[in-house]
């Protein structure tokens, strides 16, 4: 326990002064050479803390249960599916979804920053999507703000006492979306427009990205609605244990 | 209501999202979003030139599509394999209680 808190406050003091000194803002995942080095190298840095605890996270809430770790495995192959699935849009252009807001209402925000990680870094290294020096940037929305975003839309309507499945899919959907929001923000910081600044590119990129996203967020809430609902069916106990009900 | 019957109808959802956009832009390239946030970005700064590519690059479309169809594979497979254990300790579960 104490050397995992040490570990990630290491991890936090690591990230910051990796991260500050290229916060000088000069007012579907980020293409590999198209985010400036110095942007890769905070957003990675700033990933690094959340990913250190994912894996204590993990441990913790996986060991002495086979099953919990059954169903993490699956959390990650829903993310591997999802992210693989590439659907036309009404932009007239595609892009995919992303799949975390299964393992973000299951295990936590932090848990499937690892998660997100592998999935990136798949996607980067054989399929030449996404990329290496961009997986900082992609990370921290991907598998940073996506996971927190879906956890807290879940537990938000559950205390409003929300039906279960409609929780689970503004969960997903919010995820997904805000994923694409922190994208577009990331790349208007990087790329602000000459006259109008960050932004006139936010809103450029937004739209993009936002409104594409639109349609496949709200599949990405349906398709979590049902394999949540099926988990849920033959494992309400481990769902109790994780909290997640 | 049934969860196979709540399941098929948000499936079917699901297709009939992504098929409407396929119907009503008949003419559209439906290319990817992130090749369009090029497109802006050397709008916005038509002086940039990215600074890194991939070191690997699928060798033609029908390889990325290989490539991409393997992570949904990977991924369902291990799905379906989950679901069957969890199905599979339902029952085990059942008959200890029972004992």
């Amino acid at each position: 326990m104490k050397k995992e808190k040490r570990l990630i406050c290491l991890s936090i003091v690591i990230s910051m002064i990796l991260a500050i000194p290229f916060f000088r803002v000069n007012a579907m995942h980020i293409m590999e050479g198209f985010l400036p080095p110095v942007w890769c190298v905070s957003w990675g840095a700033l990933c690094i803390p959340f990913v250190v605890s994912g894996f204590f996270s993990i441990k913790r809430k996986v060991t002495g249960s086979s099953k919990r770790l059954l169903l993490l495995a699956m959390c990650g192959a829903f993310a591997f599916v999802l992210s693989a699935l590439k659907l036309p849009s009404v932009t007239g252009s595609s892009s995919h979804p992303t799949g975390i807001g299964l393992g973000a209402i299951l295990f936590g925000p932090a848990a499937m920053s690892v998660i997100g990680v592998i999935v990136l870094l798949f996607q980067a290294i054989l399929l030449a999507h996404g990329g290496i020096t961009t997986l900082g940037a992609n990370v921290f929305s991907m598998a940073i703000v996506g996971p927190f975003a879906a956890f807290g839309t879940y537990y938000l309507l559950k205390k409003l006492k929300v039906n279960n499945a409609v929780c689970v899919f503004f969960a997903a959907f919010f995820g997904d979306m805000l994923t694409y929001i922190v994208t577009s923000g990331q790349l208007a910081l990087a790329f602000p427009d000459a006259g109008g600044g960050v932004m006139t590119s936010f809103v450029k990129f937004l739209g993009v990205f936002a409104v594409t996203q639109l349609p496949l967020a709200i599949s990405e809430g349906f398709l979590t609605v049902i394999v949540f609902e099926s988990i849920r069916k033959y494992s309400s106990r481990e769902l109790e244990v994780l909290k997640a009900l | 209501m049934k969860l196979w019957k709540t399941s098929f109808i948000l499936l079917f959802l699901v297709i009939l999202i992504s098929a409407v956009p396929l119907i009503i832009f008949e003419n559209a390239a439906f290319s990817g979003a992130d090749g369009q946030a090029e497109n802006v970005i050397t709008e916005i700064s038509p002086a940039y030139q990215p600074w890194t590519s991939s070191f690997f690059k699928p060798a033609s479309p029908e390889i990325e599509s290989f490539l991409f169809s393997l992570q949904a594979a990977i991924g369902a497979g291990i799905l379906g394999f989950g679901f069957g254990r969890l199905s599979d300790k339902k029952k085990e579960g059942e008959k200890n209680d029972s004992n």
